[in-house]
Formats: C-alpha cells, structure tokens, sequence
C-alpha cells in the first residue's frame, strides 16, 4: 500500500513575504527563491538548462566577442521612469554596444539585503524580465546571495553583458580626431534628475522622468549607414562631461561645444538650477555621444533622429587639437569657458 | 526658464560688453574686486572674464564662506564627530575641506564618524527629532545670508523642547572683512567693488554707505546673474571715470536700502558678536564673527560640549590661499595650483567650494591661462 507522494512545499508567500538569510543558503529555500520568483519571469531555454553555466552557441567567425560587467547601487531602487532590474539591463546593454557590438546574453547576480519584501523584489525582476525581453537580451545565468540586515541596502544587481561585432566596426575613446563632429541622441540630465526627485533628503515634486533606456537599436541604424563612428559612448556618471573629457584625454584631443545647441528637458535645466547643479554633470541613461568625421554628419544624424530613442539628436561641437586635451564651451552668454570633470560626489549611488 | 533666460541673453550681454569697452579708458587698469563667491563662480561658469577688455580685471575676494574658515574650525566640528559621537551635520560644500591630521569631514566619515550632509539647517533639526537618544550638531557656515536660517532653527529647537540639538557656530560678517581688504598695507589698489546680492537682500545696501565715503571707493551692488554682473561692472567703470563713490544698487530686484528688517531681528535675538574670530587669509579679526548669545546657550555646541577650545592652525606652507584671498594674488600664481593642488585633492580652502578662486579658474578658466585675478 505504500505510495510515494512528493513532499508538500509551503508555496512561497510573496505578498508578505521578505528576504531571509536562508533564501541565500543555497538548500532548499533558495531554490524555492529561485525557483519561484526568478526563473519564472526571466525563463529562457539558456536559464532553463539549470547547471552551474550557461552552455552558449559560439558566433560566427570573424568576429569579436565583447565582454562588460556593471554593479548597480543606485537608491532609491525605485523612481520615476525605472528602476534597479531595468536600469541593470539597459546599463549593461549600453556598454556592450557603445563598443559597436550587438549584445547577446546577460547575467545577473543579485545581493539581496534581509528583511527585504519579496513583493518588492518581485517587482524588480519582473521589470528586469520585461527590460530584457523588450530588448532581445536574454539573461542567461544568475546568482542570488543574501546578506545581514543592515549590510546591504535592499538590493544590489551586478550584470555581465556579452556581445558580438563584426570585424572592421570598434568605435573606441581613442578614435577622435581633429575637425571631427561631436553628436548626442538627446536631452541631458534625465536620469540623474528623476533618481534625485526620489530622494528622501531631497524629495521635490516634478515630472522628470528617467531616460533609461536599452540603445543598441539606435546604435544599429547608425552602424548601418556606413558612417565612420569613431567613438560611441554613453555619458552615464559624471555625466556629458565627464564622458567628453574622458574622450579627449583617451584622443589626446581637445574638444569645444556649444551651450545653446545641448539638448535639455527645460524641467530639468529648472531642476538643476535650483539645486545649483550643472545639467553637463548629471547622469543619463539612455543616451550616447558619437564622433564622426564632419562628412558623416547628415546622414548618421538623420539614421539618430529616424529612431525613437534619438529623436533629439543634435550636433553639438567639434574636435580641436589641444595638447591639453581641454574640454571647451561657448556659453549662451557668448563666453567661453572649459567644461571640467565632476568633482567630488555630486550625486551619490545613481546607477 | 522665464526669470532666469531674461538675465543669460546673449545678445543683451553682446551690447554690454559694447558698453563696457566702451567706457574703459585705455590709458587706465580698472581693478575691481568681486567680494562674494558666488559672483567669482558666475564669472567663470558664464565665461565672463574673457568677454572683458584687458584693462578691466576683477579680483576674487574673501567672500567665499567655506574657503575663509580656517583649519582650527573644521578641526572642532571632526572632534565633536569623532571624540563625542555626535552626528554632525554640514552643508556638503565644507566636507572636503582639509583639516589637521590629513583629516577632512568626509575622511572623519571613512573613519566612522557619523557626518550627514544637509541642504538646509531644517534637515539638521529633522535629524535632531528622528533620533533622540544621538546628540546631533549643526555646523553653522556663511556669512549674513545663511546666518537667519541658523537662528530660526535655534529658536525652533527652543520652541519644541528639542534636548539633543545644538549649533557649532562659525557665521562670519561681511563688513569687517570689506574693511580688512581695503585697509591692507600692501593690498592690491583697488578701484571698484562689486557688493555680495544675497548678503545685501539681508543687510540692505544702506551699511555700504561708510565703506563707500571712508575709502572712497564705489560699490555696486549686483546680483547674481551674467548680465547684472556685466550691468555692475559697466556701472563700476562709470563711477571710476566719473570720480564718484558712491552705492549703487543694481540688484534692485531683490535688494532695499534697509534690507531684511525681520531676518536682522532675528539674528539680533540669538547671536551675538565675537570679541575676535580668525578668517583664512585675512587672520583674526575683531568683531567679525558671531557667537550663540548666552540666553541661547544650551544650543550653543561650543559651551555645551567640554573641551572645545579653539586651536588656530597655519595653513599648508606652500598653499597661496591667504594671498589669493586678499586679492594680492591670483591662483595660477601660486606653485601648486593644478598639480599637488586640485579639486580632487585640495591642500587649500580655495580649491575646494565652487565659490573657491582657485575651483572656479581650475574648473572653468584653465584654457586662458592669463585671466582669472590680479595682472
């Protein structure tokens, strides 16, 4: 008479549940966690095969993989227009394609706080599973750990991303070159703007709303006109600036932009005005600049505005040689004055 | 943005300059001095300096609160953090400022001090209720613009029985140090002052009047976008060629003869003036400074908390803060601007509020290497 019946699981509770420490003990409760909450939204054939890694087709020849990581911190986890699980996608998606490749997988290792609501946690992989499904970027492999409350801050998300060029296409910071254009796909300071709206020292009403973003579909159309890109990259922390100056050290060049022509959300620049901010220094997320011989202009600007996320496209300065490798502005006033990196933490934890 | 685009027209600052160019004569070197920060921020964010001609050249002045604390205050605030526990609270531009030991608020906080940065001495009080069982100090900086907000907050905490709250006090006076500048020895000969916008909405433009007559100097008072600046400075250079001295008010919008009678009370009711207090660069200096009135005393960190005797410290040997403070000279001068000397690393004050002469000409004016102050 006997008969062997599966044992009963106490189905995981996620509307009251919170993280405890032994969802990252690796027995039975983390693969409950696991089980229940991450497989089911992110599922793929790659996540499904279960094992230690995922085993991946290699690309066609000819080629190069490319190969980034990305830790997320930002705080709060939630805020208008994202939050951590999309900004990990569209972070990790941006960097492998600012490298002119197309990406292909992700990982994610999550380090969860205890204590911390699984409803909440949910959330953010559900839109971590919707990010990455919008974008045609699976996650393939993953890793959950917890630790002590108090040790953490709800939750961390590091992403690895993963992709393929084809030979002869590798945008680079040390690309720029005298008399080259300097593009960007659309209004500054979104990003950093909405996340600071949301802080609790801070908190002020606006309708500011992150850029974050997934842009290597822009990046495709733009490779596909045949311009010569000679540098793609996102001006995340630090901003516009930051990212400009890093460029022409890496060229060894100088640089000199102009004010009026910078795109920017006017309740953004309002923001930053009352804050006494500098909207060249707050974070995006959904952005690029691109350098490309003047030549190219025309028709890699058109390929940006041709596409949703690059409808703003604007040029806006131009590639000098300096051998100080100085970052200039013509003011709207009609000045000139250099464009610095950010000093010191202006915005702590944005990404 | 509308009362903000109407004040960064280029086409309006293109006449003034027109204007400006104008009335300097060529024959003569117009130095004025621009007294508050943030007019020497504005005047390198704008790109301001080099839309002036060669003979008008503008001097940065002490009126940058955080650059003109010396050492020995900060050095109080990092003891009260780390000797008495307390959270101390700061606005987040003196966190970076050095202090003694290789110290400097933010490396007290890698070091487990419990250093909050707020935006408004509010958020200090705020601190000060959520956590009742922690003493909790504010560290007061500024000069007559920030120093109403402090005494409102002293006054709340009075008002709501607040016991864990307590002000270290470091607000500084305008005047005196307008006084020190002009009276130097061998200070830079100065032909026109540009007056601070923000501290004068408080002040009013009338305690000018002396400074004006004694030294018979003009001042402006100007307010603190591009084109009032390039106003004032046109205004500046009339006074000059016409031989007045006089106060002129350009920032009208905001600023009365007699100022902000209430926000006066209030600071009148709490603080009171100090018998001395030492300023970077200009040394110590009688009646500048204010202290927590002893009617307020038990908010007053420095009797509240034993042990806080101030302790002046000498600036770094090779730090030019001091000169460049007295306008005597100007940053690039000094040998370590922009090598042992950045924003990211500052061996000086001046390096590292925004309002800072040496942030301001690193930050924005390093591509024309011969403006910025003194010529």
């Amino acid at each position: 008479m006997s008969r062997n019946r599966p044992a009963y699981v106490r189905p995981l509770d996620i509307k009251n549940g919170r993280v405890e420490m032994i969802h990252g003990g690796g027995g039975r409760a983390s693969a409950q966690l696991i089980e229940t909450l991450f497989l089911k939204a992110l599922d793929n054939e790659f996540l499904r095969q279960g094992n230690d890694g995922a085993s991946l087709p290699v690309p066609p020849a000819a080629g190069r993989l490319v190969m980034t990581t990305d830790g997320h911190v930002v705080s709060p986890l939630f805020f208008p227009g994202g939050d951590i699980g999309s900004l990990a996608v569209h972070g990790t998606i941006n960097d492998v394609a600012m490298m002119g490749a197309k990406p292909l997988w992700l990982s994610a290792s999550f380090i969860l706080e205890e204590g911390y609501p699984l409803a909440d946690l949910q959330l953010i992989v559900t839109s971590m599973a919707q990010a990455s499904k919008a974008a045609g970027v699976p996650v393939v492999c993953g890793d959950t750990k917890v630790v002590e409350r108090g040790k953490g801050d709800g939750v961390y998300i590091a992403t690895t991303g993963v992709g393929y060029t084809v030979e002869g296409i590798a945008p680079s910071g040390d690309g720029a070159r005298e008399g080259d254009a300097i593009l960007l796909s659309g209004t500054i300071g979104d990003h950093g703007m909405a996340v600071m709206s949301r802080r609790e020292n801070l908190e002020f009403e606006s309708s500011i709303k992150s850029d974050s973003a997934a842009l290597h579909g822009l990046v495709a159309g733009m490779l596909a006109t045949g311009a010569a890109v000679h540098v793609l990259r996102d001006p995340t922390r630090g901003g516009l600036a930051a990212t400009l100056n890093e460029i022409a050290q890496q060229s060894g060049v100088g640089m000199v932009i102009d004010e009026g022509v910078i795109p920017i959300n006017p309740t953004v620049a309002a923001a930053c005005e009352f804050l006494g901010l500098d909207p060249l220094h707050i974070a995006n997320e959904g952005k690029l600049v691109a350098i490309c011989p003047a030549t190219d202009v025309d028709r890699l600007l058109a390929a940006m505005r041709g596409h949703p996320l690059g409808l703003g496209a604007a040029l806006i300065g131009t590639v000098i040689a300096d051998d100080s490798c100085f970052v200039q502005m013509r003011t709207r006033l009609g000045g000139r004055r250099m464009v610095d990196w950010l000093s010191g933490d202006q915005l702590p934890r944005i990404c | 943005m509308k009362y903000i685009d109407e004040f960064r027209d280029g086409a309006l600052a293109a006449n003034l300059t027109r204007s400006i160019a104008m009335e300097a004569s060529p024959g003569r070197t117009y130095r004025l001095m621009e007294f508050c920060g943030g007019h020497t921020h504005a005047l390198s964010r704008y790109g301001l300096l080099g839309m002036l001609p060669d003979n008008v050249q503008m001097i940065h002045g002490p009126g940058c609160p955080v650059c003109v604390l010396p050492i020995g205050r900060i050095d109080l605030a990092i003891r009260l953090a780390l000797e008495h526990d307390v959270i101390l609270c700061s606005y987040g531009d003196c966190l970076r400022v050095p202090a003694s030991d290789h110290l400097s608020l933010l490396k007290a906080k890698a070091r487990g001090a419990d250093i909050r940065m707020v935006y408004s001495a509010l958020d200090a009080i705020n601190i000060a209720m959520l956590n009742p069982e922690r003493e909790v100090v504010f560290f007061a900086i500024g000069f007559e613009t920030t120093t109403p907000p402090t005494a409102s907050i002293i006054k709340q905490a009075r008002n709501t029985g607040l016991k864990n709250f307590s002000v270290l006090c470091n607000h500084v006076l305008t005047l005196p140090a307008m006084e020190a500048i002009l009276t130097q020895p061998d200070g830079v000969p100065l032909q026109g002052l540009v007056g601070p916008a923000h501290v004068s909405t408080v002040i009013g433009s009338q305690p000018y009047l002396a400074i004006a007559s004694r030294f018979h100097i003009p001042i402006v008072i100007s307010g603190f976008e591009p084109l009032d600046l390039l106003q004032s400075i046109l205004m500046l250079l009339r006074q000059v060629n016409e031989g007045r001295a006089e106060v002129e008010n350009e920032f009208t919008r905001a600023v009365t003869p007699e100022g902000n009678r209430k926000a006066q009370a209030l600071v009148d009711e709490v603080f009171e003036r100090r018998e001395s207090f030492e300023w970077r660069g200009l040394g110590a200096m009688p009646l500048s400074g204010l202290r927590i009135r002893p009617a307020f005393s038990e908010f007053d960190a420095e009797s509240r908390f034993a042990g806080l005797d101030y302790i002046s410290v000498p600036d770094n040997k090779a730090c030019e803060c001091g000169a460049i403070l007295r306008g005597e000279k100007k940053p690039q001068e000094c040998k370590i601007f922009g090598t042992v000397c950045t924003p990211e690393n500052p061996i000086g004050s001046c390096m590292v509020s925004a309002e800072g002469a040496c942030a301001a000409h690193y930050t924005y004016g390093r591509h024309m290497p011969s403006a910025g102050a003194v010529r």
